[in-house]
């Protein structure tokens, strides 16, 4: 192997190490008193029933609490979108074209 | 050193994300192809979401579907997954566009190596100002 | 990949996927999945079918204007829906505020302005996804 992998592999167990010391002191893995569990979370669960109708849960927040993310998500995939497509097709144009 | 061990056998999803995560980091530095940096970056973007999603389950939970039988089942957190969502949406956007240039690049050089794109370049470059 | 015992197994599955795509999508209110799901998997059936069959015949299918309509008028859809609030004097993108019938529970018409919102979504990620791969995979003559 050659000395540039080998350097990087000493970076990346040191890294490994430190994250590792980092994520054993977080909260226990399912707890139900986790600070991950707030009161947005109660609210959003006992009252999506009656605000918004629907029965699943992640619908009523992705398109009815947070409509407003989804609505610049769907704006970030058309923009890719036409990104892709301006790259391309003008590639194939000055090909031909000249 | 034990501690340590116990503390992360408790928590084991997170241990698994950063693996994937570190692994993902290692292809993106030591690979010289460009189709393996890509796929390096996706590997990456896959631990983030294990991480995210593990962090809000609830041991003995139902899933996050009303079901008007019984009220005062406890539910998983529904918001930790519904953020991923645009996560998702994001890194298939820039996982496109990347192959979209990765295109264009070999139809100018000709070649799909990192190194050999950045000698030409400099070739170029030289030839240039002289 | 344009074998005789593949093209009359693809030609038998691709309606029953298409059909599970428009499931996925139509039923987000009630089951898992939702708009983003459900609008991959009707694009993935377009995708065996320009693979097995050859992509001149699927571009005769779906020609550009196709793509370009709905994909444009799909984000269009999506804004149109919540400027019903401003005409009502609510806020932008409310359901409930602007005084839309929400339906009955657990069938299909729950929601107001979810389900509405849902579909147009869907459509517009399948075209997405079609676009990107009939411009990828063009060949030169």
């Amino acid at each position: 192997m050659k000395i540039r992998n080998l350097v990087f592999l000493l970076i990346i167990l040191l890294a490994v190490f430190t994250m590792l010391l980092a994520v054993a002191e977080l909260p226990p893995y399912g707890s139900p008193d986790n600070p991950v569990h707030n009161m947005v979370t109660d609210r959003y669960i006992n009252k999506a029933l009656e605000e918004t109708g629907v029965n699943n849960m992640v619908t009523a927040v992705v398109l009815d609490y947070r409509a407003y993310d989804t609505l610049f998500e769907t704006i970030v995939l058309f923009t890719a979108a036409v990104a892709v497509y301006v790259t391309l097709k003008k590639a194939k144009g000055s090909e031909s074209g000249e | 050193m034990r501690i340590l061990l116990e503390k992360l056998l408790i928590n084991y999803p997170f241990f698994f994300a950063i693996i994937l995560f570190v692994m993902g980091a290692f292809t993106v530095l030591t690979r010289s192809n460009l189709f393996k940096k890509l796929i390096g970056i996706n590997i990456m973007e896959g631990g983030i979401f294990l991480f995210f999603v593990a962090a809000g389950n609830i041991k003995g939970g139902a899933v996050p579907i009303l079901v008007e039988n019984n009220p005062g089942m406890t539910y998983i957190n529904p918001l930790t997954s519904a953020l991923m969502l645009t996560g998702i949406v994001v890194s298939v956007s820039v996982t496109a566009f990347a192959l979209a240039l990765i295109i264009r690049l070999y139809k100018i050089y000709g070649t799909v190596d990192a190194r050999r794109i950045a000698e030409m370049r400099k070739e170029v470059k030289e030839r240039w100002q002289e | 990949m344009r074998d005789f015992v593949l093209k009359r197994i693809v030609a038998v599955i691709i309606p029953f996927i298409s059909l599970y795509g428009f499931y996925v999508i139509l039923h987000g209110a009630i089951s898992p999945g939702g708009s983003f799901a459900g609008g991959i998997i009707v694009a993935l059936s377009v995708i065996a079918f320009a693979t097995i069959f050859g992509l001149d015949r699927a571009k005769e299918k779906l020609p550009e204007k196709i793509l370009v309509w709905t994909e444009s008028y799909g984000t269009l859809w999506y804004v149109l829906m919540g400027l019903v609030g401003i005409v009502k004097g609510v806020p932008f993108l409310s359901n409930r505020l602007a005084g839309i019938n929400l339906g009955v529970p657990g069938t299909l018409s729950a929601g107001g302005l979810i389900a509405l919102i849902g579909i147009g979504v869907g459509i517009r990620v399948a075209s997405t996804m079609i676009t990107l791969f009939f411009t990828m995979m063009e060949e030169e003559k």
